[in-house]
């Protein structure tokens, strides 16, 4: 038979083997010369570039031995939602990855540290030699909030071998749809049961806004409307579904039915497809050739522009080494040489000597097709709620190819839920 | 536990209770109250917290996206609870028949539940699959040219019904099995010797006899259903167009990618009272029998 006050003691040791373990948390001591330990995440290297990602780690850790860095990797899907979850408990990462189309609304709820008085201070840093653009990319309301670590673009990649098989003329810097238009539907052939397709860009919003651009629409005005059913937006997207629904020369969702692109390209059942220069090092696995050229505009010509930056934590309490691991990732000549090597996107040190190597690499022979498109980027829309906004598309865009819904009719929906969003936000 | 006074005994209990109450309260409780309280207020997880009254809740009942959305979860509940209980009861009935490897098929049937929603999803996923799926191809052995199954607005919802109902069959299984088991066999006996027929037998006795049973049935396949959420995500994604898109997706769309937590509470609170109605009214309609 226990006594009274048993469970009590039972209780209390509960407790105290509770604080015990909570005890374990913090047991880091503030002394001047111990090793400050950084948090970082990160969704840009996985999962084919962690190694390349670790190996600059340790070169950020070699030149500072006070400062440790904690990696934490992602995918890109799960990225934001844990980040946001983070930031709402008060414990997000001390500096983390950020795209350009995120960067702004972090930036604007102020959750990102001012980084101009470190960058002012930093003698080692010099932004001439970063690549602009990209440099800008990443400030907001002339504060310097984040360090611009890559940039990527778009080419049209196209498959030589086919080309020359079936005796079509590669493409030119000066094409426009039409001209690929009509080299696709050369192309679209069945051989052997297999479909070969001349073209291929997916119907969704990221595609959307820049062959909008392409036909001198934009997805907003200056004072940031909405602007999707302007007339240059209504003959974007015919264009872009009449290569799926009227010419059949780009696959449509249910003959891709979950294969990606880029793999198709790869089978050689797609003469040409619209993608990223990050596919360089997966591509160069292929043995058939291929090169890339900019992408054919309509009234103008238009690119994808993406970059990648370092942002750190404005409620962390290690700012200062934060800073310092950002400007390494931004401006080393160590961190961008390991880039090139890997083709992982391009280092926003942007001097002749380190892109050298990067041109001279093959395939794709044309690599200066890469800085040729850089002339005509458009950056992708930032508007609050545009992820919404972004999804609303892509649905409507399904409907388009699933026929129940006409471009026009779809984009004219589209302007009203964007205004509906925008009056929410 | 002889020798002590009531108090005592209960604060035993307490004790033990503590660690399964401790979780309740911290993972299951509070954030339903907390989700109850951010319901009326504009938080992004980011920003400060304001208090905009039942503002969520008014935009939700306007939201024609979250109508589609709900119109759609009905759709897949028509569909999906009709056939997941009477199959579930035919294989009851079946591994409950004198058959060999009884448990063996018991097994089977039952494997589908306990394999985990991403798996089974992305095996119909394949399955479906219009060009290179094992279904179309089975249906053109037979000439027929299957449909595009995920990718047609037409046929997505059935596909995620019949991936559903083939899952949760082995669940439905069990209850109907353990009702099965308590009739008395005497029932079966008496009917025999008055000349009834295995099929007069099945409608007069076993259907009876596990009213309790279905309605249990009924009851959570209904509540489950109106939270049918995982297959959709992974197998369509709400697509095509918004032809699968269902409410706790929705749910899950303004919480974590448009980080809309007021609004995604506000759209689940009202999918709770909804549940709550239904089945009061279900449990109603059962007492009055």
């Amino acid at each position: 038979m226990m006594k009274r006050h048993s469970w009590l003691a039972v209780l209390g040791g509960v407790a105290v083997a509770a604080l015990v373990l909570a005890g374990c948390g913090n047991k880091s001591a503030d002394n001047k010369n111990a090793v400050t330990t950084i948090r970082f995440t990160d969704f840009s290297a996985s999962p084919d570039h962690t190694k390349d990602l670790k190996a600059m780690i340790a070169g950020f850790e070699k030149e500072n031995p006070k400062i440790k860095v904690d990696l934490e990797q992602l995918s890109y899907d799960d990225y934001f939602t844990k980040l946001q979850t983070q930031m709402a408990g008060g414990n997000a990462p001390d500096v983390f990855e950020l795209n350009y189309e995120n960067f702004e609304n972090y930036a604007k709820k102020g959750t990102l540290a001012d980084l101009s008085s470190y960058v002012k201070k930093d003698k080692d840093f010099n932004k001439n030699e970063i690549n602009k653009q990209a440099y800008d990319a990443f400030s907001y309301n002339g504060k310097q909030y984040g360090m611009v670590e890559s940039f990527s673009n778009v080419a049209l990649f196209y498959n030589k071998d086919l080309f020359k098989k079936y005796g079509v003329e590669t493409p030119k810097a000066d094409w426009t749809w039409k001209d690929e238009q009509a080299a696709a539907k050369k192309l679209t052939r069945k051989v052997d049961g297999k479909q070969i397709w001349g073209t291929y860009a997916p119907v969704t919003m990221n595609e959307f806004y820049k062959v909008a651009a392409q036909n001198g629409g934009t997805i907003f005005n200056k004072d940031g409307k909405p602007t999707m059913n302007s007339s240059a937006n209504k003959e974007a997207l015919q264009y872009m579904v009449d290569n799926v629904l009227k010419y059949k020369v780009s696959p449509s969702p249910a003959e891709m039915s979950g294969q990606k692109s880029e793999d198709l390209f790869k089978n050689g059942q797609l003469a040409m497809v619209h993608t990223g220069i990050w596919e360089f090092s997966d591509f160069a696995k292929t043995n058939f050739k291929w090169d890339i050229q900019v992408e054919p505009g309509n009234t103008q010509k238009a690119t994808h522009f993406f970059a990648n930056g370092f942002a750190v934590y404005n409620k962390s309490d290690k700012k200062e080494a934060a800073y310092k691991f950002a400007r390494y990732m931004s401006a080393s000549k160590k961190v961008a040489n390991i880039r090139i090597k890997s083709s992982w996107e391009l280092p926003a040190l942007s001097s002749k000597s380190i892109l050298k190597p990067y041109l001279e690499q093959t395939p794709p022979a044309s690599r200066d097709v890469v800085f040729k498109s850089l002339n005509y980027l458009t950056l992708p829309p930032v508007a609050s709620g545009f992820s919404k906004m972004s999804d609303a598309t892509d649905s409507e865009f399904e409907k388009v190819l699933n026929k129940s819904v006409s471009p026009t009719a779809a984009l004219d929906s589209l302007q009203t839920q964007f205004k509906q969003i925008q009056s929410k936000e | 536990m002889a020798g002590l006074t009531k108090k005592q005994t209960y604060r035993w209990l307490l004790l033990f209770l503590l660690p399964s109450m401790l979780g309740f309260l911290v993972f299951v409780l509070t954030p339903i109250l907390a989700s109850l309280g951010i319901s009326f207020t504009d938080w992004d997880l980011l920003s400060s917290i304001h208090f905009i009254g039942i503002k969520n809740y008014a935009e939700v009942l306007k939201d024609g996206e979250f109508w589609q959305s709900f119109r759609n979860t009905l759709g897949f509940i028509l569909g999906y609870l009709p056939l997941v209980t009477i199959f579930g009861l035919l294989a009851a009935l079946l591994v409950n028949s004198k058959i060999h490897f009884k448990s063996l098929f018991r097994g089977i049937y039952f494997l589908p539940v306990v394999t985990s929603w991403v798996a089974v999803s992305l095996v119909w996923k394949w399955l479906f699959n219009p060009s290179y799926g094992l279904l179309n191809y089975f249906l053109s052995l037979v000439g027929v040219h299957g449909p595009q199954w995920l990718e047609d607005p037409k046929t997505a919802m059935i596909a995620i019904i019949l991936t559903s109902v083939w899952k949760d069959i082995g669940f439905i299984m069990v209850i109907y099995l353990g009702g099965l088991q308590s009739i008395d066999l005497s029932f079966y006996e008496a009917a025999e010797v008055d000349g009834a027929s295995t099929w007069q037998q099945f409608w007069k006795i076993t259907l009876p006899l596990l009213r309790k049973t279905t309605f249990f049935v009924l009851t959570i396949s209904l509540i489950n259903s109106f939270q049918v959420f995982d297959q959709v995500n992974i197998m369509t994604g709400g697509g095509p167009g918004n032809a699968t898109s269902v409410v706790v997706q929705s749910v899950y769309n303004h919480a974590f990618r448009y980080f809309q937590m007021g609004y995604a509470t506000a759209e689940s609170w009202i999918l709770f009272i909804v549940i709550l109605v239904v089945t009061i009214i279900q449990m109603k309609g059962q007492n009055s029998k």
